[in-house]
């Protein structure tokens, strides 16, 4: 790892300078922690032995899991989506770096941003009333006496869509969630976990950016 | 003959809970009579006062049919009514056809039978006709012959008119003219007119009796404070004085009883509680009972107050304390029955769950006949009186609630009611009507064959059933509970909001966090100032809900939970019922939460529940002082904040606004400052921002009534800052700035530091904004103990205070007048300010605050015009005004503080008045006042009443009077005290009162002359000068010469012979100097006889 480290550390340093400037939010060693760190979970990954362009799906998402304790299937699809800004189905060195500088560290604006990218499950750029049933589908306890097990969901659907939708089209536009969370902080994550809590961020960080420079 | 009223019966058992269902038109009064247990499908009907009082209603109408309906009696029943009578053939005469023990009438009908047929012991009557006359044969049995009646024939009404007329009219809203229901029958035959008549008629009688029933019951059902009082009382003598103790012992837990005659603290009261009794049987453990409006129900264990946990009820509710002890202790069960109680008590009402099964059964199958139903029921009944031994006679009373309940259409109501339990709110008549506009509803779901009169009696009954939930109710399901409540809450109609409010908090028990946040979110939409609105969350579990939320790991939900605690949280039941539910303790541990939103929501929602003193005590006991104060330290600078200070700076905002709710206790005072609380508010009092300073003032200002405070304020520099605040364009933090001032000020040298800082010309300038009284009361209270020092007088007048002030002294309420007259009395010790408040017109004003009441204002009042008084121009205005009797009449309160005022300000007046000795002497009763109040206990009422007496006495003849009124002995009788500022104006009043007749000698004779003597060793200067003249004037006579030089009285008075007061040295001279000529006298005499 060592050996691996300071074989790479030029190109590393260089790599960070490039990509810190995207990054608003971490200095330029923090970018080249992450970018370590980034090389240790690709090298997890490529047991194989033939190099990828970036984490997979699968790679992905257990980390999303286990570092940041997120569960839903959904959910932790569409962080995937929203990282991977160029839809090749493997989030770079750069889009790794940058998806974290919102994930751990964005503004409220920059996190709206994502937050409304992930719950656009189809990138048409509205959340619609049947992505919400579906985002929202666990999310009740059902009473197996009522007649109809959903009508809670819809019903909450509506709820929602009455007090998001400013526009009253019947779905969500970035403008009306964006406003929706201005008014109400809350709302960021209506439709389910996708951003880390504090702890997780604190561990992570700590993971990151100490530990390492420990090593 | 006798009438087919029986239907109005309705066989009733307590003990099971089954009826037997009457038939007929039935209102509400089918379950008003009374029957006993039936063991087969006829029951008895139980000879209680009100089945008689009905009978004989329902028989005298029978009897009076004849004649006064001639027509409609005539009507030919269409079954007959069959009873077993008591008549045998030789009581019938003319009319009747006899043959042996057989009768037939005469009259028949159209087919030619009889309509009156005996064939002993069975009797049939067809018309109300021979009904009336069979009645008049009866004589003396009347009563028993309608009582037979009607226990056999349950559904006279049916029999009457038919099933299927019965059935239409019954279907009728009882507004229905006759017109229109003729029409309704007009094809069930000919003679429908005369059906409806009869109809109506029997529906008015059943209208008189339903009303007559109420009449009675309402006396007597739901539990009060008396009738517990009088079961306890009861139980005590015949349970545990009698021989036969049946309890060990039965007392209440708290010996208080409000003035409602309830022992339950007020907050337990709101739930219906009255009192807790803890009751010791003989065989059982001890049982902590608590009396409620609803019923007696064991609880927790309620053994002293405060125990919150104690109240919850751990027992099914019962109706009274003997029907309880008797499901809990055999032995009281066994033995309460022998003895003899004044009041018969029915046996236990049994919990409703008893009676279920039956309920259910016929819920089941509705659509089953009435018969086989009926079966069912007397099945039941048999049963359980099998169970319980059968041979008791019961005596139940109507308990209309289990009525309702019990009822298969009742259920059906009350499951309907549920559903839509707003209808619910409709008292009882508006129910009764809808009762029987639904009946079509009902009928759905009912067979058509099941008889119609069954069916509106079943309906009626649930309408009382819901009547009895306001007024009757003697046992109840905890939602019944819960309902009642509301009920009392509000009258209206639930509000579309509860419904909503409602679906929201069912997604709040069963969502996720994701759906746990939409829906809170969606919770704030509605207007949660709004008292619907709270009530409704409350009504509907939503607040356990919330603070269950408060336990969670989840930040955003707690964050949703908080932002509406905090809005409902303004509404006093929302807040009392947060606290009973140990809410605040969760949120007190919030407090600690490392997110600020959370701390800041917190702190926040605390501000508004701890409003009162249970929960201001339950943030101090959970340690929420200590974390509260912990919040206000925040940034050093508050000048220049990044936004993350920022977001410190408001929750040290919250946590501040959350100390001024809790700083109302004084332990919480003490708690704050012991947890460093007063440096840390220092420092948040140099904020620029007034929703920073409101709180902090407020908490500051709400503390200075600690001694401790007041000095902390000064020594840590908070005038600076209070005075700058004083300048303020905000009127609240400018009235606690002031008040903060007010109670700071008693102390001389925060008055000096408010100068210092330029805060008096602040204060005078807050005199202009008269409209806002509270910020006036605390500008003239600081103004007040400000003005007690004399720089600080001087300086306000140089703002022209006085003059302001003066103007203040009418139209202010008293909390302003107390402040402004107190100032006007300090301002008046300045003889400038005498005459500007005489020209401001002043006096009058101030002579007019003679005759109030209250006692801090008249304290202040009698202050000012004692100052004022020492201006001859204004005690002449005084005089004129009739003052000094009205300042006379004021040794007459009660309250010794202006009692003593009162007397000072009685000083100047006796000295400045023209003519004093004529001006007291006109005051009738007044000098006997003055010398009673010697008999006071205060030290300071006497020392002031001493000063008047010294003053009165200058006039010889009320020193007479005095005199006469035995002021020499009480006088006397003070001297041992080693109060100085008694001393001093007592010696002075002996020395005044010693100018009349034998007075010097009486006092030597009281003992008051050695006491004085040592006077003269006190430190107290003042002291010295009175003693030294009251000791000249006593030594006038020569046995007090003699006492006084036994004293050792000479070489003090020596001593103070070489004091530089004119006064003093003259008066201890001269009594030195008749002690000498006493005794050259004494030589003289010795030599020379």
């Amino acid at each position: 790892m060592s050996e691996m480290s300071a074989m790479n550390r030029k190109v590393i340093q260089t790599l960070a300078e490039t990509i810190s400037k995207h990054a608003e939010h971490f200095n330029k060693t923090e970018v080249e922690f992450l970018i370590r760190e980034f090389n240790v979970l690709l090298g997890e990954q490529t047991v194989s032995g033939r190099a990828v362009p970036g984490l997979d799906r699968g790679t992905f998402r257990s980390i999303l899991h286990n570092i940041f304790g997120m569960t839903d299937d959904m959910i932790m699809d569409g962080v995937f989506r929203t990282f991977d800004k160029d839809n090749d189905s493997f989030v770079s060195m750069k889009e790794w770096v940058e998806g974290l500088s919102v994930f751990l560290r964005g503004t409220l604006e920059e996190q709206i941003k994502y937050c409304f990218h992930v719950y656009d499950l189809n990138g048409d750029n509205y959340v619609s009333r049947e992505e919400m049933f579906h985002m929202l589908k666990n999310s009740l306890i059902r009473q197996p006496t009522e007649e109809d097990p959903d009508e809670g969901i819809k019903d909450l659907v509506e709820i929602t869509l009455k007090k998001m939708d400013y526009d009253h089209d019947g779905r969500l536009s970035f403008t009306d969630f964006e406003k929706s969370v201005r008014e109400e902080n809350l709302l960021l994550e209506a439709f389910g976990t996708c951003l880390p809590d504090t702890t997780s961020i604190e561990s992570f960080e700590h993971h990151v950016f100490q530990e390492q420079l420990e090593q | 003959m006798l009438v087919s009223f029986s239907m109005y019966f309705h066989a009733l058992n307590e003990q099971q809970k089954n009826n037997i269902p009457a038939a007929a038109m039935g209102l509400s009064l089918t379950r008003a009579a009374q029957w006993t247990p039936a063991s087969s499908g006829t029951g008895k009907l139980e000879s209680t006062p009100m089945n008689e009082s009905l009978l004989k209603e329902i028989l005298s109408f029978a009897e009076q049919f004849g004649s006064q309906h001639p027509q409609e009696a005539l009507h030919v029943f269409q079954e007959p009514l069959q009873w077993s009578t008591t008549l045998v053939a030789s009581d019938f005469k003319t009319d009747y056809d006899i043959s042996d023990s057989d009768v037939q009438s005469n009259e028949r009908d159209s087919e030619g039978l009889p309509l009156l047929q005996l064939s002993p012991p069975t009797v049939s009557v067809r018309s109300f006709s021979q009904l009336s006359k069979l009645i008049h044969l009866t004589e003396d049995k009347k009563v028993e012959e309608v009582q037979a009646c009607l226990e056999e024939n349950r559904y006279p009404v049916v029999k009457i008119l038919g099933s299927s007329v019965a059935s239409i009219l019954q279907g009728e809203d009882t507004n229905t003219d006759v017109l229109s229901l003729v029409d309704k029958v007009k094809d069930q035959g000919k003679d429908s007119e005369v059906k409806v008549k009869l109809f109506l008629l029997l529906r008015n009688l059943d209208n008189k009796l339903l009303s007559k029933c109420l009449e009675e019951i309402a006396g007597k059902i739901r539990l009060d404070p008396t009738a517990v009082k009088n079961e306890v009382d009861s139980l005590k003598q015949s349970s545990i004085e009698g021989e036969k103790r049946v309890l060990k012992s039965i007392r209440y837990t708290s010996d208080y009883i409000f003035s409602n005659g309830c022992r339950a603290p007020p907050w337990r009261q709101v739930h219906g509680e009255m009192c807790y009794l803890v009751i010791e049987p003989c065989d059982t453990e001890t049982l902590c009972v608590t009396c409620s409006t609803a019923g007696v129900f064991l609880n927790g264990g309620v053994k002293q107050e405060g125990e919150e946990s104690g109240y919850e009820r751990t027992s099914d509710v019962h109706r009274d304390l003997r029907t309880l002890l008797k499901s809990r202790s055999p032995h009281f069960a066994e033995n309460i029955n022998t003895q003899d109680f004044a009041v018969q008590e029915p046996p236990s009402t049994q919990k409703v769950q008893h009676v279920e099964p039956v309920d259910t059964e016929e819920q089941g199958q509705p659509q089953c006949s009435y018969e086989q139903r009926e079966n069912n029921v007397n099945e039941n009944a048999r049963q359980s009186l099998y169970k319980t031994g059968g041979e008791k006679k019961y005596e139940p009373c109507p308990r209309w609630r289990n009525l309702g309940l019990t009822s298969p259409c009742g259920e059906a109501e009350e499951k309907k009611g549920s559903k839509s339990s707003g209808e619910e709110k409709s008292d009882g008549i508006q129910k009764r009507k809808r009762g029987a506009g639904a009946k079509g509803k009902m009928k759905a779901e009912f067979s058509a064959s099941s008889l119609p009169g069954r069916l509106s009696s079943q309906k009626i009954k649930t309408s009382a059933g819901s009547m009895s939930l306001d007024a009757f109710s003697e046992s109840s399901s905890e939602s019944e509970e819960e309902e009642e409540q509301r009920r009392q809450e509000s009258n209206t109609d639930l509000p579309s909001e509860y419904w909503q409010i409602q679906k929201l908090v069912k997604y709040l028990k069963g969502g996720d966090q994701t759906a746990t946040v939409l829906t809170l979110c969606a919770m704030m939409d509605f207007n949660l100032m709004q008292e619907t609105c709270q009530l409704a969350i409350r009504d509907v579990g939503g607040l356990e809900v919330l603070i269950n939320l408060l336990d969670t790991d989840e930040v955003k939900c707690k964050i949703g939970s908080l932002k509406i605690l905090k809005k409902i949280s303004h509404n006093v039941q929302i807040r009392r019922a947060i606290v009973d539910m140990g809410g605040l303790q969760s949120i007190v541990r919030i407090l600690d939460s490392p997110v600020k939103d959370l701390k800041a929501l917190a702190a926040e929602t605390i501000s508004n529940v701890a409003r009162f003193r249970r929960a201001r005590r339950t943030v101090r006991q959970y340690g929420g002082i200590k974390k509260l104060v912990k919040l206000l330290d925040c940034v050093p600078n508050l000048a220049s904040l990044s936004a993350n200070q920022e977001k410190d700076v408001e929750v040290a905002r919250c946590g501040a606004l959350a100390l001024w709710s809790c700083s109302k206790s004084t332990k919480n005072k003490e708690a704050i400052r012991k947890a460093g609380g007063i440096p840390l508010l220092g420092r948040l009092l140099k904020s620029p921002h007034e929703n920073m300073l409101i709180p902090v003032v407020g908490t500051l200002q709400e503390c200075a009534s600690e001694e401790s405070y007041r000095i902390a304020i000064q020594t840590e520099g908070m005038i600076k800052d209070l005075v700058k605040n004083l300048s303020s364009d905000n009127d609240e933090l400018q009235m606690h700035c002031a008040s903060a001032i007010f109670k700071c000020a008693e102390c001389k040298q925060t008055r000096d530091l408010v100068r210092e800082y330029k805060g008096l010309q602040p204060l005078a300038s807050l005199l202009s904004k008269a409209s806002n009284k509270q910020l006036l009361a605390a500008a003239t209270g600081a103004i007040w103990k400000c003005s007690i020092s004399m720089e600080n007088v001087a300086k306000f007048q140089e703002y022209k205070a006085m003059e302001t002030l003066v103007g203040l002294l009418t139209d202010q309420p008293e909390e302003v007048l107390v402040n402004v007259v107190g100032a006007v009395g300090e301002f008046a010790r300045i003889p400038a300010n005498k005459a500007i408040i005489r020209k401001c017109g002043g006096i009058k004003s101030l002579v007019n605050l003679l005759t109030g009441t209250n006692q801090a204002l008249l304290v202040n009042v009698t202050n000012a015009v004692g100052a004022c008084a020492t201006d001859m121009d204004n005690m002449a205005i005084i005089d004129q005004l009739d003052g000094v009797r009205l300042v006379w009449s004021l040794l007459k309160n009660p309250s010794a503080e202006v009692q003593s005022s009162a007397a000072w300000a009685l000083c100047p007046c006796i000295n400045n008045a023209k003519d004093a000795g004529e001006m007291v002497r006109s005051l009738v009763g007044g000098l006997e006042l003055i010398v009673n109040l010697l008999k006071s206990t205060n030290n300071e009422v006497l020392a002031s009443i001493c000063a008047a007496i010294a003053k009165i006495a200058k006039d010889k003849e009320n020193l007479a009077v005095l005199t006469d009124h035995g002021v020499v002995p009480l006088l006397a009788k003070q001297t041992n005290t080693t109060d100085d500022r008694l001393r001093r104006h007592l010696a002075e009043a002996i020395g005044h009162c010693c100018m009349w007749g034998s007075n010097r000698a009486s006092f030597g004779d009281a003992g008051a002359v050695a006491p004085l003597v040592r006077y003269l060793k006190s430190k107290d200067k003042k002291v010295h000068q009175s003693t030294a003249m009251a000791l000249y004037q006593l030594s006038k006579d020569p046995n007090n010469c003699i006492t006084m030089h036994e004293k050792g009285v000479v070489k003090p008075l020596i001593h103070i012979m070489g004091s530089d007061e004119d006064m003093l040295q003259e008066a201890a001279a001269g009594c030195v100097r008749n002690i000498r000529l006493l005794a050259q006298a004494n030589r003289k005499a010795v030599l020379f006889n």
